[in-house]
């Protein structure tokens, strides 16, 4: 019993820890975004005093916040649908069709687990500018749909394999066609699953730096991670407008996650219990 | 063996043939519907990742700056000057220091604080999510924070003063011998969640009667520990340990955001590295063997460790990490 209390309290003490340091650097971005440069230069770790709101005000009131924050929406929609869309249909086919090479398709997809993006970045780069899809959003999106297919798929198949085949036989008596069956059947069926990889993609795009970074010149196009890297570098001297930036930059995220929690920490962590 | 698989085999032989034969002559509308299921996925994945890593090797065997016709072919020489050049000799070490400190100092935490917080605490929920928290937050956001941070006497500065630790004070990003344990700090931030919710899902799956079985036979909490919760644990090790490792060695974003390299190279990765030579000297013949030699050093440790380390948990460890 001493014991248990004795952990218990363990407990709490790393929590206090851990709670310290992760919200910590959160906090201090907040709250700097309620301070002047002089309250930050004078006492960087104080309390604003006063709140001023002129740094959230004047970002929030600028168009680029609005832009990278719209920029981003399209980016990780667009690249969200077509890795969804694109990895359900192959998901199908790999699960439920027999044909030859199935195994290797699927292996080929696989394999694309371990192709990080930077090493494809140059030919990427200039794949794209042959294209003329630089400086557009597709040129971003596509690629980064296209990284996400191989954790698209590989999700998906399994669980499309497990969706009984009485359903498959009891449509197709019923007159559907196997187009049908995956429109009509398939597809809710696996709406947990395409959740599931929807927020992987979606989350993935959103975050992405590198590849925005070498497509987009022009500030108009950049995304909300690019944004607050330039912004940082552009108004290094303005440290309260910079934190009001960056502040107003995590929300989505944030705000993202508490919606999707289940979904990303279920597709981190689903595979890995057994 | 032979009395065990007869049976089967003539309880299926009357559908054998039929089988083969539908196998054989898919129907045409058949064959129309996988290319038109598949056809979409194989030509994105194909055309951009597949294809440009390929042209990647092809580009590596010239000298190029992006531009010009593509004619000066030198073979192997982009590969010499990279293996040989100290840069990027040090870069190849700062990611094996970053792998390396990942599963000594990161891993032991993130287990330990799985089994701190892995007790019926209140507000276990919101505590998750919390320290979840950086781990959602991209690299380029989480890096900003840092800078800011870190700037001399700044924040981090003065809660050390303020806590009597002045004398650790340093010049976080700009002292070149301090920069990668400061950009191995930063990762740890934005990383430990993401080990603390996967250990946590493992320690779900460590069955208490387990634990309460070794208490009655007299084993200690560190003799449970040890021989009882950690090898339950161990395939989400593994798991952790691949990912990791992958990570440490594609290190980008927040390097490049924090210092590009810099001071002296002295947080200079593999990729940050390759994006320096390629995007901006234009060096794209010699970035891309560097972004070679990244893909394969990734796509041996992935075999070796498949074929060594996750080959017990189950086949197909590899792909199921995601699944």
């Amino acid at each position: 019993m001493r014991s248990r209390r004795f952990g218990l309290s363990m407990g709490y003490l790393a929590a206090i820890v851990v709670l310290g340091v992760t919200v910590v650097p959160l906090l201090f971005v907040v709250l700097g975004g309620f301070r002047t440069n002089a309250q930050i230069n004078n006492d960087p770790a104080g309390l604003p005093g006063p709140w001023v709101t002129d740094n959230y005000a004047s970002v929030l009131g600028s168009s680029a916040f609005w832009t990278f924050l719209g920029n981003s929406a399209v980016i990780a929609v667009i690249a969200t649908v077509v890795a969804v869309g694109l990895g359900s249909m192959a998901g199908y086919a790999l699960s439920r069709y027999q044909f030859k090479g199935r195994e290797a398709l699927y292996t080929l997809f696989t394999l694309g687990l371990l192709f990080p993006l930077t090493v494809a970045t140059l030919p990427l780069y200039l794949w794209l500018r042959q294209l003329g899809m630089l400086e557009s959003f597709w040129g971003v999106a596509i690629p980064e749909a296209a990284f996400s297919l191989p954790v698209t798929v590989v999700i998906l198949r399994p669980f499309m394999h497990a969706i009984p085949g009485e359903l498959e036989d009891a449509a197709v008596l019923d007159g559907a066609s196997r187009l049908g069956f995956f429109w009509r059947i398939l597809l809710p069926l696996s709406a947990p699953a395409l959740t599931t990889v929807g927020v992987l993609a979606f989350v993935t795009s959103w975050n992405a730096y590198l590849l925005p970074l070498l497509v987009f010149n022009d500030s108009a196009h950049f995304t909300l991670p690019l944004g607050v890297a330039t912004f940082q570098s552009q108004y290094s001297q303005d440290t309260a407008r910079v934190l009001a930036f960056t502040a107003l930059s995590m929300i989505p995220a944030l705000a993202f996650f508490v919606l999707a929690e289940r979904r990303i920490v279920g597709g981190l962590t689903g595979s890995v219990k057994g | 063996m032979t009395t065990a698989t007869t049976p089967v085999r003539t309880a299926q032989r009357p559908s054998a043939p039929a089988v083969r034969a539908r196998r054989k002559r898919p129907s045409l509308r058949k064959r129309l519907e996988l290319v038109l299921l598949l056809g979409p996925a194989l030509l994105v994945f194909a055309g951009f990742v597949l294809v440009p890593i390929g042209i990647a090797a092809f580009y590596s065997l010239f000298q190029w700056n992006g531009f010009g016709p593509l004619d000066r072919f030198i073979g192997l020489d982009n590969y010499v000057d990279a293996f040989t050049g100290t840069v990027f000799q040090g870069a190849i070490v700062h990611n094996l220091i970053i792998a390396g400190l990942s599963i000594v100092v990161q891993l032991p935490l993130s287990i330990g604080l799985a089994m701190l917080l892995n007790r019926k605490l209140r507000g276990r929920a919101v505590l998750r999510a919390l320290v979840f928290a950086p781990y959602v937050l991209s690299e380029a956001i989480t890096a900003v924070i840092w800078v800011l941070m870190l700037q001399p006497n700044g924040f981090a500065d003065q809660v050390l003063k303020g806590a009597g630790l002045g004398g650790l004070v340093h010049q976080w990003l700009a002292d070149p011998g301090i920069v990668l344990y400061t950009m191995f700090a930063v990762i740890t931030w934005k990383y430990i969640g993401f080990g603390i919710i996967l250990l946590l899902a493992g320690l779900q799956g460590v069955p208490a009667e387990l634990r309460e079985a070794a208490a009655l036979d007299g084993a200690s909490a560190w003799q449970t520990t040890r021989h009882v919760v950690l090898p339950l644990l161990g395939p989400t090790i593994r798991i952790w340990i691949f990912l990791s490792v992958i990570g440490s060695l594609q290190l980008f974003d927040v390097v490049w955001i924090m210092t590009l390299g810099g001071p002296a190279n002295a947080s200079a990765t593999m990729a940050t590295y390759l994006v320096d030579h390629g995007f901006k000297r234009y060096e794209f013949g010699f970035g891309s063997a560097v972004a070679v030699i990244l893909f394969v050093i990734c796509f041996v440790f992935a075999l070796l460790y498949q074929r060594f380390a996750l080959r017990r948990d189950t086949q197909g460890a590899l792909t199921r990490m995601v699944s």
